[in-house]
């Protein structure tokens, strides 16, 4: 669905967007490179488990969630792709163990 | 000029409240509301339904909340059924943390004289030691050395309250008016009349539930209201799989899974801006209560104003001037608003407030200084 414009130059770089190795214009944000991938969501939302994909594009509807190079529930299209950045789906809310934390003893 | 039962002024939470008190008891009212430039506490409040911090040395004030945690099973209830909209209220208890052994021992006497307040009404907390609460609430950081509980304690998506005591409001009858600032207000025994913008509108009684501007509104109607700005801030983080057990004082997750951070009070007008070292304090004592807090994301943030009197305590009056013109003024929207839609709208339904209101006239600060 979405290409880059016929007239870009721009240099580019290989990010991996859920599997797949994909070419972005260096200064392309996470979730450029998702749309580049051509998926038709990039996570599911935590409450009605249904598919979201990137849509504003300026930080504000949080659509673009996804897990970044292990670490879950990142903006996509506040953070500018890598060389080699690693971008997975983003299933539901982030998961967190309580009890995997170290606990020293009290004071 | 357009004829109501009563005006209420304020559609925030308070004034819309007590306008569907008023609507349905059958009394034809009108909510008079500023609008989305009005300094909003109630879409800024952290939505906590919280008793065993309120009232110590003011048993009125105690009784009050109470009484508001008692109606609210039942206004939660109501609400849900007429406007559709499910609150999310949950209340099985509360804990307010103690970090250091300093504030569990000032906490301890606090808890002490809230019991002793009560009197025969009963006041039932426990003070728990770090070991039981570590088994309750995993994750707890070592600087925690315990928590008071209280079983009155509760929480609320405080959004979903606002939207469902407005529809609610509007389906009992009730004429909402917004965008209306009042620009004139004549006051006379049982008969008030305002310009609010193009329109004149009349009652025999009417409400002043404004928040802060209940300040300058109250002595147009024999009141007094002297509320002042009190800013909170709020951090608020990713929805995480963790389900958190029971809301603390500061710390609550709602249900669809957002962590919120509170609190805060600042002294600093009618400005709502936010300053990043009251949010790192609040950040600071979450992630010393629960350091795995530290590895989320805050995602939102805001600051609202508080609507707060002299001494703290919610003011409650009616006017002596101009019977039929009463005054609600607090910083507990949410928490009070079983007892504005269930107990103190019935009492202006029938035209005075009650004696045991008393306590919380305006006339409490007529007294004057000592030299």
């Amino acid at each position: 669905m979405f290409r880059p414009r016929p007239d870009s130059s721009a240099p580019t770089i290989i990010v991996e967007v859920e599997g797949s190795n994909i070419r972005v214009p260096v200064g392309a944000s996470a979730a450029a490179a998702v749309l580049a991938a051509g998926l038709g969501s990039i996570r599911d939302t935590p409450v009605g488990q249904v598919g979201r994909a990137p849509y504003c594009m300026m930080g504000i509807c949080f659509d673009c969630l996804a897990e970044i190079d292990g670490v879950p529930n990142r903006q996509s299209c506040m953070v500018t792709a890598r060389p080699g950045m690693r971008i997975r789906r983003q299933h539901g809310a982030r998961l967190v163990d309580p009890t995997a934390s170290t606990t020293d003893d009290p004071p | 000029m357009r004829r109501f039962d009563a005006i209420v002024i304020g559609g925030g939470l308070v004034g819309t409240a007590i306008g569907y008190g008023l609507a349905r008891a059958g009394l034809a009212v009108a909510l008079v509301d500023e609008g989305d430039i009005a300094y909003r506490a109630s879409r800024g409040n952290f939505g906590l339904v919280w008793v065993q911090s309120k009232g110590l040395g003011a048993p009125h004030y105690q009784r009050w909340t109470r009484r508001s945690a008692q109606e609210w099973p039942a206004l939660a209830a109501e609400l849900g059924a007429s406007s559709g909209i499910a609150l999310g209220l949950e209340q099985q208890g509360g804990l307010q943390l103690c970090l250091g052994y300093d504030e569990m021992s000032r906490r301890r006497t606090m808890m002490q004289q809230m019991h002793r307040e009560a009197g025969n009404f009963g006041f039932e907390y426990r003070m728990i030691h770090r070991a039981e609460l570590a088994g309750m609430l995993p994750g707890l950081g070592p600087a925690v050395t315990g928590a008071s509980w209280t079983p009155y304690d509760g929480h609320v998506n405080s959004l979903a309250l606002f939207h469902a005591l407005h529809r609610a409001f509007a389906g009992s009858g009730g004429t909402y008016l917004p965008n209306c600032t009042i620009t004139e207000a004549h006051a006379a025994p049982g008969d008030f009349r305002i310009d609010a913008g193009p329109q004149t509108l009349a009652a025999p009684k009417i409400v002043l539930a404004a928040g802060l501007g209940n300040a300058g509104l109250a002595p147009l109607f024999g009141l007094n209201a002297p509320v002042r700005p009190q800013r909170g801030q709020i951090l608020v983080t990713e929805r995480t799989t963790y389900r958190w057990p029971v809301p603390l004082g500061s710390i609550r997750q709602t249900p669809e899974g957002t962590i919120l951070l509170g609190s805060s009070e600042e002294d600093v007008g009618f400005d709502t801006g936010q300053r990043p070292d009251i949010m790192q304090r609040i950040a600071q004592r979450a992630v010393l209560s629960f350091p795995w807090l530290a590895e989320l994301q805050i995602v939102r943030a805001w600051a609202a104003l508080r609507v707060m009197p002299p001494d703290g305590l919610p003011i409650y009056d009616e006017s002596e001037a101009y019977p039929g013109a009463f005054t609600a003024n607090c910083h507990s929207g949410v928490t009070l608003a079983g007892a504005h839609a269930n107990v103190f709208a019935p009492m202006v339904a029938a035209g005075a407030l009650d004696p045991m209101m008393a306590p919380f006239s305006a006339r409490r600060f007529d007294v004057p200084a000592a030299a």
